[in-house]
């Protein structure tokens, strides 16, 4: 009998070591190449990284929402120490065929530690146990294909059969063309499973971070109960190019940018980064049944 | 000899046809040359029809002399009824939609409506949807929902308007409000893609219980020539894109996208629309009755296997 147990724990033991190991919080790694100094996109300022880093990637000198990598935005959203990624063993099955499509995927997993455009995962925000999404801009544009679609998916029905709450950060080109049809209908799925967590009686934050368009615009991420935005974040359907050849005009001065959607009514409230951790926490609190 | 050379050829077999008619009179033995001719025509229509590339079907999917979806409405069903209005802001002509019977049951119907001339395509904007349109759609589904009745879309477009007030009135969340509602219909829905099936334009009346397909319809994540500025910087390389991309009814059925196929005739789809309008009709009725049976429940679950299912990664 004893030995029995033994025997056991040591498969499992083995077993253990065989699955991947549970990732911790990387420290953050800035979305631009590792100096002394940073150029800002908005004031074309050269700003001490080290500075801009403490600053959660926003200019000090003109307030530009500089673009984040996962893990970065995890880092200063959840709880020390409290995420727990979803790592399903994923990966594209090409179904086109697209030559060069499943080598370019292998390099950017090296590249970036990522499975794919999205990390997935369970966290606690001020106390608050809630399931995360957050897009990677790094991984081909954030663009959605199999993986992508099926990570939100499993993530999506995870939280609803557990009761839990779901934030989702989406920067996105839209669907990936290199997987064709099969990313056109990642679109109904993944709004499928937020349908279901939606009936469920669950909370759904979607945050809109710079840019996201296409596909992603028109599937999950507009479906929030709650929708946020960062600054000035770049947000639609149509991209801006594929606008002005269709009208044959210039598009007016921050024309899809999120001060644009708010008020046009899409986006609930922009949010500065330095306030996005309470401004969540805050929602996070009023959608409990005794706010205190 | 590609298809446009083959339809040039027909064009003008069908001219000597005509001047034959007016032969009348002489010595001429017209009615063995009359077969004759005829006879041509079909070898060169067979071989042509014979070796469809994608391209070419990308090509007939578009063809303007394609029934447009007021057609085949008209059509297949009995008493249409057009309802027009998202109640929020206008009516949108590039969605139709409406009650009419079928076969002496009242079901909802809704389809992209591209025009036959330049007239109506300018009223119907090509058949590309503003928010507005997909709107309309959703308001039409609820009420379809609320008496019980059908759905049955009709799709044909190349996508939804890229337009600068289609994006100040939410052409995203239009979109995805639809594919999220679609998904919770506790009515059947069927979709059947009759011309192009373009990106998420097409896909947010698509969210159904079966989809279906034209033999030369085309469904797809985006042009061709989109697709291939995108990846290769250079529309021109649509022909190769349109092999590359998995967009006729033949690829879609192999990936699971689409659950039949409906077959077209030979040569000019609007010379034989009926055939084509017969089988819908057929299939329409078993689908509707074998969907009829299920429970609310059921109809939700096997909607969201569905496309639950589609683009399976799992196991490395
Ligand atoms: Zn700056």
């Amino acid at each position: 009998m004893e030995d029995l147990f033994k025997e056991r724990k040591e498969k499992l033991n083995v077993l253990k070591s065989l699955l991947p190991k549970k990732e911790p919080a990387k420290p953050p790694q800035a979305n631009v190449p590792e100096g002394l100094y940073t150029k800002c996109p908005g004031c074309q300022g050269d700003i001490l990284t080290q500075q801009l880093k403490s600053n959660w990637y926003v200019c000090p000198e003109c307030g530009h929402h500089l673009r984040m990598t996962a893990w970065d935005r995890i880092q200063i959203l959840v709880d020390p120490d409290s995420f727990r990624e979803i790592r399903p063993k994923l990966r594209t099955k090409n179904a086109l065929g697209f030559p060069g499509y499943t080598q370019k995927i292998y390099h950017l997993e090296k590249a970036t530690g990522l499975n794919d455009a999205i990390l997935t995962g369970i966290a606690r925000v001020d106390g608050h146990r809630v399931v995360l999404g957050v897009m990677d801009c790094r991984f081909m544009m954030g663009s959605m294909g199999s993986v992508v679609g099926e990570k939100i998916t499993r993530a999506v029905e995870y939280a609803t059969r557990k009761g839990l709450p779901v934030i989702m950060f989406c920067t996105s080109g839209g669907a990936r063309m290199q997987e064709g049809i099969i990313s056109l209908m990642q679109m109904a799925k993944t709004s499928s499973a937020i349908a279901r967590h939606s009936a469920a009686g669950l909370l759904y934050i979607s945050y809109f971070t710079d840019p996201t368009t296409g596909g992603v615009t028109a599937s999950f991420a507009s479906l929030g109960d709650i929708v946020l935005a960062e600054p000035k974040a770049l947000i639609g359907f149509a991209g801006p190019r594929v606008i002005e050849q269709t009208i044959r005009q210039k598009l007016p001065e921050g024309f899809q940018q999120a001060e644009f959607q708010q008020d046009h009514g899409f986006v609930d409230q922009v949010v500065e980064r330095k306030d996005m951790r309470s401004t969540i926490a805050l929602l996070l609190k009023l959608h409990t049944k005794e706010v205190r | 000899m590609t298809l446009q050379e083959a339809e040039a050829k027909v064009r003008e077999l069908d001219d000597e046809l005509g001047k034959l008619t007016q032969l009348t009179g002489h010595d001429l033995d017209t009615e063995t040359i009359r077969m004759e001719l005829e006879k041509a025509k079909e070898r060169v229509l067979n071989m042509a029809y014979a070796n469809l590339t994608s391209y070419d079907r990308v090509y007939l999917a578009r063809k303007p002399t394609r029934p447009n979806v007021r057609e085949y409405i008209e059509n297949i069903f009995d008493h249409f009824f057009e309802q027009r209005g998202d109640r929020l802001y206008r009516n949108d002509e590039a969605i139709i939609g409406g009650i009419a019977a079928f076969n002496g049951t009242p079901v909802t119907v809704i389809g992209n409506l591209k025009g036959r001339n330049l007239e109506e395509n300018i009223k119907c904007n090509f058949g590309m949807a503003n928010p507005e349109g997909y709107r309309k759609a959703l308001r039409l589904m609820k009420q379809a929902e609320k008496f019980k009745r059908p759905i049955i879309t009709f799709i044909d477009t190349s996508g939804a308007y890229p337009g600068l007030e289609a994006e100040e009135h939410g052409q995203g969340d239009a979109i995805a409000r639809n594919l999220m509602e679609m998904s919770t219909l506790t009515v059947p829905v069927i979709a059947i893609v009759v011309g192009e099936g373009g990106s998420g334009g097409a896909l947010a009346l698509s969210v159904a219980n079966r989809v279906w397909m034209l033999e030369n319809a085309v469904y797809s994540i985006l042009s061709p020539e989109g697709f291939a500025t995108i990846l290769w910087k250079d529309a021109s390389r649509a022909k190769e894109a349109s092999e590359l991309m998995k967009l006729t009814a033949g690829d879609l059925l192999d990936l699971g996208v689409i659950d039949l196929i409906i077959q077209e005739p030979v040569g000019n789809l609007r010379e034989n629309a009926e055939m084509v309008y017969s089988q819908i009709r057929i299939n329409l009725a078993n689908e509707l009755a074998a969907l009829g049976k299920m429970s609310e429940r059921a109809l939700l679950e096997q909607r969201y296997k569905k496309f639950r299912s589609i683009g399976d990664c799992s196991g490395l």
